[in-house]
């Protein structure tokens, strides 16, 4: 299916969920709503036109207006299709929805999101921390991080 | 060789402790030997040259690693049970030397004469498996607990073939005795109870197939028993670092060692003498005699070594449940297939 | 200042009391053992804490996170991007040609910049010959797991052969830093090509005798067969990749199936996994992939070889790589599945966001599900068949 399709059929399902697209990109990219990626993750994963089985990787970015996103690439080993979904969500809550019940590797993908850049994923089953130490304070990959000059007793920048 | 040394030094103790410590001076510079040896087979089977540099070929590394094991720092785990921890190894050596006694080195040396002989042997060495538990629970560390209970498991579960299979030889031969075993099987290779014993030539070939199998059976149980690979599970590098071994270091770790080489050098002494001829010559009355009775017996230890030596670099580990499997299925029913026709054969 | 932490000094826990770091409560005759973040199993620093009922595995948690680097914040931080490209080599530190690649093409696709075809020819022959060192080790080690410490010997002896060929070309022997954006550093120097295809008729006969000492060997099979079944769909929900995935049936390779590079110049073949020994997609299988790709990663050296056309490595490469806004995704088939490189650009010289999508993180992953009920001796042979390297896992 072309990223048109796909993007049309979204958009007679879910409405408003859908943001905005842009589908001549390099890699075309959908905007989804935060509190709703879930269900359509399940609808792009199940339904049969699309079969996006494949999540081949979950990257958070901290763009630097107040905003965190995180993008989902998916792939259909079935129709060998790809489309990337985005969902943003701001600084100050930064709450999207989880997408680990439909596929499983989104768990530690998302556990690293939450690491990297704090954004707490609603519904995940196990959300720690996986990279950094459980009691690491911050969120290392914001562009507004400052190394701690202390942790846990030990100087830090030395 | 208790009659010569009493009537040289008197019938004191000293003769008896000198009497009791002369396989120790067999051990030690065998230990050192096999450890050279294990070195260097392992390395050019890995295509790979070990230590060359100390001494010619490395010949003296051996005596280098038990000098650095000598002055390491005698190292107990907080938390462990100290008297436990340190009788340990110690436990386990007393086990596996007090089966020396039993072994005939030659026709003139046999450390303790005894009628039981190889019944004494098998279950002197059980107290191994008390030291082994001793060590994995005196540690305080999951990991020893754990390998020390697979530990006991294996050799436990192991002395069942062992035993059949002694049986085997042991019915062939009429007596328990190694010394008698060994004088029973004089007279050439065609005498050696591997090949049917000195019997009339219709029984031996019957006994064939059953000698040969009891004999491979004792030395893959043998193996077992010492825990090498491919039944090292309990010592299994990739799991438990060492095993019941891991919280050991310095003297102690030295008599593990040692206790370890010098027990393999025991199971193939004991399948050397039952089913290979014991300090008899290949050959019958050529290259017989005491001394040269000592040299044939040391050859055929080394060669079992040797076997051993290169499995171990061959062959991966068992799983612990395909350990026992093959213990309980495969080679007890085995040796009781080979008693039934062994006693029909000699009886017929 | 932050306070020092203080350290729990009662250690007693009643009944109920003992958890997981998951939070869930152990049964009484359940027990926690750690296998800790120094292995003997030459896997590196991976925690792996396992509740035990027995011998058999209840549950598995992995810590992962003791090899964590920053990697991606320092890419942020670097002055242009060809600088990203040594951080990318220490990522998996075994195959550090395939890293190289992966994240190259991925500035060259933002760029649209098109490399001469000897820099394709060169970049192919130096992604297999790390391919195949790459799996000697796995290989290996995986073989002393098992106990059988042989053929680790042997497999490291051929890598010294791939290792001299690295040498001969750029100069180190793990970490290259060799495929740059738009070419190679180095031309192939002088006799390359003739060591090269002495080696190939020199490692044939090595696979041979790996098979007859290992593979075949019936207690490497009974420890690996049957054992760490990941079935089809489950590899591929939690996007399995590489031998991890052609392990378990299903026919997918990224050279061929989402090209790259000129692999669709050379005849090779995709090795699957048919459940020859035991059942489809357990250790074995993926073992014997790894094997079998050796021998396909072979002949594409060869052909490569056989092919190579003449021209400067060095044409293509940009003076200043500024690429506009945008963002691009990008995977390759590293020796261990599906390397991806997520990269944003701002338009600057330096990278706006690079994440390293790495085929061991993923895989690892499935760990948990794959070896519930095994036993602790089958969780050391599915950590084996996964194939992890911790410097890709944390980056």
């Amino acid at each position: 299916m072309s990223p048109q399709e796909i993007f049309d059929n979204l958009k007679a399902k879910f409405g408003d969920a859908i943001i905005e697209s842009k589908l001549d990109a390099p890699q075309p990219w959908i905007r989804v709503a935060a509190d709703q990626t879930k269900e359509i993750s399940f609808f792009l994963r199940d339904e049969v036109p699309f079969q996006f089985d494949s999540l081949m990787c979950l990257s958070s970015v901290d763009y630097n207006d107040g905003n965190l996103g995180a993008l989902y690439h998916l792939f259909s080993m079935t129709h060998k299709h790809k489309i990337v979904l985005k969902s943003y969500c701001s600084k100050e809550n930064p709450h999207i929805q989880s997408v680990s019940a439909v596929w499983g590797t989104a768990n530690w993908h998302e556990r690293e999101a939450y690491d990297m850049m704090g954004i707490i994923f609603d519904e995940h089953p196990d959300l720690r921390r996986l990279l950094c130490p459980d009691d690491y304070p911050g969120y290392p990959l914001r562009k507004d991080f400052k190394v701690p000059e202390f942790y846990n007793g030990m100087k830090v920048p030395y | 060789m208790e009659e010569l040394l009493t009537s040289l030094i008197g019938e004191n103790i000293l003769a008896y402790v000198v009497l009791a410590a002369l396989p120790l001076l067999f051990i030690l510079p065998y230990a050192l030997v096999t450890v050279w040896l294990e070195m260097k087979v392992s390395a050019h089977m890995q295509d790979r040259v070990a230590y060359m540099y100390t001494g010619w070929h490395g010949i003296a590394q051996p005596i280098a690693d038990i000098l650095k094991l000598l002055q390491k720092e005698n190292t107990v785990p907080t938390a462990a049970d100290r008297t436990l921890y340190w009788l340990a190894p110690f436990l386990v050596f007393i086990g596996m030397y007090a089966g020396f006694a039993a072994i005939p080195f030659s026709v003139a040396y046999i450390g303790s004469n005894i009628d039981l002989g190889v019944f004494y042997i098998i279950a002197v060495s059980s107290l191994t498996v008390i030291g082994i538990l001793m060590a994995g629970w005196a540690s305080n560390n999951k990991w020893s607990l754990f390998g020390a209970m697979r530990s006991v498991a294996q050799i436990v579960s192991y002395e069942i073939p062992i035993a059949l299979a002694v049986l085997i030889a042991v019915m062939i031969t009429q007596s328990l005795n190694l010394q008698e075993i060994a004088k029973f099987q004089e007279g050439g290779i065609q005498n050696w109870v591997l090949f049917g014993g000195p019997l009339p030539l219709t029984q031996k070939l019957l006994l064939l197939p059953f000698t040969f199998t009891a004999f491979l059976i004792l030395f893959i149980a043998g193996i077992a028993e010492v825990n090498r690979t491919p039944f090292d599970l309990p010592e299994a590098e990739s799991e438990l670092v060492q095993g019941y071994n891991t919280e050991y270091s310095g003297m102690k770790f030295a008599i593990f060692y040692l206790a370890e080489y010098a027990n393999m050098f025991l199971v193939s002494a004991i399948t050397a003498t039952l089913f290979l001829g014991g300090w008899n010559s290949p050959f019958g009355d050529f290259l017989s005699g005491p001394v040269w009775g000592l040299v044939w017996f040391i050859s055929k230890g080394m060669f079992f070594i040797f076997l051993q030596i290169w499995i171990r670099w061959t062959l991966p580990r068992l799983r612990v449940d395909q350990l026992m499997y093959t213990s309980w299925k495969v080679l007890t029913p085995f040796l009781f297939v080979c008693i039934f026709a062994v006693g029909l054969i000699l009886i017929l | 200042m932050s306070e020092p932490r203080v350290l729990p000094t009662d250690y007693v826990t009643k009944p109920g009391e003992f958890k997981t770091s998951t939070g869930k409560t152990l049964r009484t005759d359940e027990m926690i053992i750690n296998m800790g973040p120094q292995h003997p199993s030459t896997h590196g620093v991976l925690r792996l804490e396992v509740v035990l009922d027995g011998e058999i595995v209840v549950d598995v948690i992995p810590h992962i996170g003791y090899l964590h680097r920053c990697f991606e914040k320092h890419a942020e931080h670097m002055a242009n991007y060809q600088q990203v490209i040594p951080y990318v080599d220490r990522m998996d530190y075994l195959a550090s040609m395939n890293n190289d690649w992966g994240y190259a093409l991925a500035v060259e696709r933002l760029m649209k910049i098109e490399v001469p075809p000897r820099v394709e020819y060169i970049r192919v022959i130096m992604a297999e010959l790390n391919r195949i060192a790459s799996h000697l080790i796995a290989i290996g080690t995986y073989g002393i797991d098992m106990g059988a410490f042989t053929p680790f010997l042997w497999c490291f002896r051929d890598r010294e052969r791939i290792l001299d060929l690295f040498e001969m070309t750029c100069g180190a022997r793990l970490l290259y830093n060799y495929i740059w954006v738009g070419g190679v550093s180095h031309d192939l120097p002088l006799g390359f090509i003739d060591k090269a295809k002495d080696f190939c008729s020199y490692f044939r006969p090595k696979i041979k005798e790996l098979n007859d000492v290992l593979s075949y060997n019936e207690i490497f099979i009974k420890r690996t067969a049957h054992v760490g079944v990941l079935p089809k769909d489950v590899a591929i929900n939690y996007a399995c990749s590489g031998p991890m995935l052609r392990g378990s049936g299903v026919d997918w390779d990224l050279r061929r199936d989402d090209p790259y590079g000129v692999y669709d110049k050379f005849e090779w073949g995709v090795e699957i996994g048919k459940g020859e020994k035991g059942t489809v997609g357990d250790c074995w299988d993926r073992y014997m992939v790894r094997v079998r790709e050796m021998e396909q990663s072979l002949k594409i050296i060869e052909q490569a070889l056989a092919g190579i056309p003449e021209g400067n490595v060095q044409s293509a490469i940009p003076k200043r790589i500024r690429p506009e806004q945008g963002e691009i995704y990008v995977r390759t088939e590293s020796p261990r599945g599906e390397l991806g490189f997520f990269i944003m650009s701002d338009g600057t010289a330096s990278p706006y966001r690079v994440k390293a999508r790495s085929p061991a993180f993923v895989n690892l992953s499935v760990l948990p599900e794959i070896s519930r009920g095994g036993m602790l001796a089958d969780l050391v042979a599915i950590v084996g068949s996964v194939d992890i390297v911790l410097g890709e896992v944390d980056r």
